[in-house]
């Protein structure tokens, strides 16, 4: 991998001179059946993306504007700013929505990055069975987080899970119903959702670490560093590439969680989430397209944060 | 880590025990072994509630060591839960999914990456952001738009693209495009310009330039991105959950949901159900885990 990137940037270097003579070059001495060929190549992928990912997009946006319930073209009315008035205004379940995925945020940014930071630089390190461990933490990587919502359930459960037995409560009156506790439940269902996130940080961790040249600790470590300074101000910063993603990748993920909650209890009492208010509006009885897509497009701006700053940070260079 | 010059000339990543050193390791040690236990209770419970009989855990218990052993939940969830048809979903959709993704992105990717022209940072930038966009947000439009393209009866039984695999498919597939198409730009680049050139003068045509110089090339990527792509295809819960409405079309992982009003409070049955359907991804982990790790850091270590 990191030979990968190394070459990559190689290229794009040496190669940034020579590209327009090139280029003017190969045009030229294209043929008119490769050029067809050419087109074919990029007009399917492209039109795949365009009409499955941007044009509905577009289109959810449109939608936030009408009232509809999702039947017949013609009961399609105009709605105006409407939809997100109600939303703003009205719609109970809107703010503590916010909130939860705030939460859900700092809870993955605060203790589930920085857990598979820490394995990840632990597990870097000249230790007995390093695989193994690796191994451990990185399987609910593999799970989908619909089964993870199972098998945390089997784990949660008020009478009969491990956790309440471990705790000496499972089946006394003070049992707590770790998943059907308002107060509680987004609680263990973040700490579900990092089992698996922290996993994925330290793989995505323990490659970029392996890409930092061993010549930058060796040489912190000879102007008399500890290797808690060593870590944090020469290693650490060394990974900005990997920082940059595990970032990224944090915000998205918890704007998109959605599959635990709903597997828990499909996203109520407690374990409302933005991301299944949409959905909650959209499917099931009395469809408020309008209202589903409002929420939906306040999810897509809060989601083009993180989105557009990486896409500035990955293609400045090219561009 | 250690401050000394003797080890700093062990390469860091490399796990050689070190017999100077392992003493001042005792702390991580102890430190990642009890993390690992923690990781590994709720599996290990699962695995072990689903292999003892529910008759023995409402006597004993569930938290008890008593009764029997054996795999008859797994047999009772797999006829009773109707794994056998949920997994060829899973097979009906995943395979093409794949397939399909990887052909067109790679195809995407060597356009790019191989010539220079107007708008390829763009249209790449506009592949890289539709994969990070959250799914919720296209599922209402995607949900019409499938909802109204009317198909003959005996192509689908809806009558429109809805509850069929085809649904499923072509979402799975433009929303995993963008993040292929990225990754494998970014491999294809590093291979020397000289390969195609010279297959260029020797007469081949673009199409065997990709199919015949680059793509045998890429193959360790693809590999990855093979591997990732089936388990992230295999994994998706929510595509599914929109578009499919009658039960014995869903993939496994959108059935699960089932199972658990299925089998109530018969925990042993749900726990034999989530451990049937962890199966292929492990069998995968154990198989190919180099290659969906390699798949996985392939596309975060470009930033």
């Amino acid at each position: 991998m990191t030979v990968t990137s190394a070459r990559t940037q190689k290229t794009t270097a040496s190669g940034q001179g020579e590209l327009p003579a090139r280029k003017r070059r190969r045009l030229r001495q294209f043929t008119r059946r490769d050029v067809v060929v050419l087109s074919i190549m990029v007009g399917i992928p492209t039109l795949i993306q365009l009409c499955l990912v941007w044009l509905p997009t577009l289109f959810s946006i449109g939608l936030s504007f009408v009232r509809w319930n999702g039947l017949d073209f013609s009961d399609m009315k105009w709605a105006g700013w409407g939809n997100y008035q109600y939303v703003f205004q009205d719609y109970t379940q809107f703010w503590p929505a916010v909130l939860h995925n705030i939460i859900w945020l700092l809870f993955l940014g605060v203790i589930g990055t920085p857990l598979g930071l820490l394995l990840a630089v632990l597990l870097d390190q000249a230790i007995r069975g390093t695989r193994i461990y690796q191994s451990i933490f990185f399987a609910p990587v593999m799970l989908s987080l619909a089964l993870i919502g199972i098998i945390w359930q089997l784990f949660y459960s008020q009478d009969n899970g491990l956790l309440n037995f471990l705790l000496g409560t499972a089946g006394k009156p003070n049992a707590i119903d770790w998943l059907g506790n308002p107060s509680v439940n987004l609680w263990a269902a973040m700490v579900a959702a990092t089992w698996r996130h922290a996993g994925y940080v330290m793989i995505l961790y323990l490659a970029g670490l392996k890409s930092v040249d061993p010549g930058l600790r060796e040489a912190a470590s000879l102007d008399g560093a500890n290797s808690w300074q060593s870590f944090f101000s020469v290693v650490f910063p060394a990974m900005k590439p990997t920082n940059i993603i595990i970032v990224v990748i944090t915000i998205i993920e918890s704007l998109r969680a959605f599959d635990i909650v709903y597997v828990i209890n499909k996203g109520t009492n407690g374990l409302e989430l933005l991301s299944v208010l949409v959905i909650q509006n959209l499917i099931g009885e009395g469809q408020v397209i309008g209202v589903g897509s409002a929420l939906a497009v306040v999810l897509l701006v809060i989601s083009l944060v993180p989105i557009v700053f990486y896409l500035a940070r990955t293609f400045r260079r090219e561009a | 880590m250690s401050a000394t010059t003797t080890s700093v000339r062990i390469p860091p990543h490399e796990a050689t025990p070190d017999r100077r050193h392992k003493k001042r390791h005792w702390p991580t040690i102890v430190f990642v072994t009890v993390m690992a236990i923690m990781w590994l209770l709720p599996l290990v419970w699962a695995l072990y509630t689903s292999l003892r009989p529910k008759a023995d855990t409402d006597k004993y218990g569930y938290f008890s060591i008593g009764g029997h052993f054996n795999f008859q939940n797994f047999i009772d969830a797999w006829t009773q839960g109707g794994f056998p048809i949920y997994f060829w979903n899973s097979v009906m959709i995943t395979v093409p999914a794949v397939i399909l993704t990887l052909f067109f992105a790679s195809m995407m990717a060597f356009a790019v990456s191989r010539y220079s022209w107007k708008f390829n940072i763009t249209l790449l930038i506009m592949f890289t952001a539709g994969n990070l966009l959250p799914p919720q947000v296209l599922a209402a439009p995607l949900f019409e738009l499938f909802k109204h393209t009317a198909l003959p009866y005996w192509l689908s039984d809806s009558g429109t693209l809805l509850n069929t695999y085809v649904s499923v498919i072509a979402a799975n597939t433009a929303f995993q495009i963008g993040f292929c198409t990225f990754v494998l730009s970014n491999f294809m680049k590093a291979i020397p310009h000289e390969l195609t050139e010279a297959a260029r003068v020797d007469g081949a045509s673009v199409w065997r330039q990709y199919w015949n110089v680059i793509l045998p090339l890429t193959k360790p990527a693809l590999a990855a991105l093979g591997t990732l792509e089936v388990i992230f295809i295999y994994n998706d819960y929510f595509w599914p959950l929109i578009f499919i409405q009658s039960g014995d079309r869903l993939p496994v992982t959108t059935a699960i949901n089932n199972l658990q009003g299925q089998f109530l409070s018969n925990y042993n049955l749900l726990a034999a159900g989530a451990i049937i359907t962890v199966v292929p991804t492990l069998i995968i982990y154990l198989v190919l885990q180099r290659q969906f790790v390699a798949g996985l850091t392939l596309g975060a270590n470009k930033g």
